[in-house]
């Protein structure tokens, strides 16, 4: 009941992605219901695609009446970032079978990403099933949230306060990956110079390039600063 | 209540797109230990997609600059930063950050 490395402990790792996922998925599910789509595809895309940048992208590209190799296309690139965040956590889970690997990866997140990142970081090893709780709570949540925001969608004046939450989340766990990190320093310099590429990046070509530009180049700093600094200062 | 068939193709089209890059290294990176030099790059992944995400989702809103106070998300992401820094807790960063952010809407 109480094993740390359960699927319950996992569970409650989540609470906090939990509780953003109910506030962004209620404004995903306003968005869809309001672009057109019925229940059961709202109740299909939340649990089937189950990514919320991805979700907005279909529902808009939807009511703009694009052609579906377009909108499958783009999302293809907005979610080509998980590709990092699933190597990122590889190292971690290799004690584990492929076909469990395969069945985590699936509901890989930003978000839950981050947590299970903190929590391997801290004291490693945890097992499938922790992460495998983390990720069932996260889940679980978003196809509720995306329901109930398609259900009171009528009602739903504005969305943006609740979509609030994701920045807020964000915000969050940056902190927490700051807190943690054994290099504070590197760590912070990555994080501004990651802001200010992708925002640069952005500004020039607006799309999911971004992100993948100004996470290459973060990394890549933060390795180089790092190397750089543990250079003994004689042979600089 | 339907699922029309073109919108489920689409849903599984996109779902197929977005798995492949979430489940294709985990399965095949995890059969053999990687390079030092490569785990520390990925250790700072997390923190510059999230900074890249925040910073075009509240810098950007709409794909336009908005550097200015009249912009609500910036204050109200300031508060989030500040309760996050002072109480480690991410239920209470969102929690305060979305109650500024409804105050100043």
């Amino acid at each position: 009941m109480n094993d740390p490395e359960g699927f319950a402990a996992g569970a409650r790792a989540g609470i906090a992605v939990v509780l953003g996922y109910l506030g962004i998925g209620f404004a995903a599910g306003v968005v869809e219901r309001a672009a057109g789509l019925s229940y059961a595809e709202v109740l299909l895309i939340s649990t089937v695609l189950y990514a919320g940048s991805a979700q907005f992208v279909v529902t808009s590209m939807l009511s703009l009446a694009s052609p579906l190799s377009a909108i499958v296309l783009t999302v293809f690139f907005v979610n080509l970032r998980h590709l990092l965040l699933s190597a990122a956590l590889a190292p971690h889970l290799r004690a584990l079978r492929p076909w469990q690997n395969a069945l985590l990866g699936l509901q890989l997140t930003d978000e839950t990403f981050v947590v299970a990142s903190a929590r391997f970081s801290a004291r490693p090893p945890a097992g499938a099933a922790w992460m495998a709780g983390l990720n069932m709570s996260a889940w679980t949540a978003w196809a509720a949230a995306n329901l109930a925001g398609a259900a009171l969608s009528g009602f739903a004046a504005d969305t943006r306060v609740l979509g609030f939450a994701l920045p807020c989340m964000f915000a969050g766990l940056i902190v927490l990956q700051l807190a943690a990190h054994p290099r504070f320093g590197v760590a912070l310099a990555v994080t501004l110079a990651a802001a200010a590429v992708a925002v640069a990046l952005h500004l020039a070509a607006p799309g999911p390039w971004a992100i993948i530009g100004a996470t290459l180049f973060g990394a890549t700093l933060g390795l180089g600063l790092r190397r750089w600094m543990s250079v003994p200062r004689s042979s600089r | 209540m339907d699922v029309r068939p073109e919108i489920l193709a689409l849903i599984l089209a996109c779902a197929l797109v977005t798995a492949l890059p979430r489940v294709l290294p985990l399965v095949a990176l995890s059969r053999f230990e990687l390079p030092s030099w490569l785990r520390e790059w990925l250790g700072y992944v997390p923190l510059a997609v999230l900074a890249a995400l925040l910073a075009i989702e509240v810098l950007l809103p709409g794909g336009e600059p908005g550097f200015s106070l009249a912009n609500p998300a910036l204050p109200a992401l300031a508060a989030a930063f500040a309760i996050a820094v002072w109480s480690r807790s991410l239920i209470g960063t969102v929690i305060a950050g979305v109650a500024a952010y409804w105050l100043l809407a």
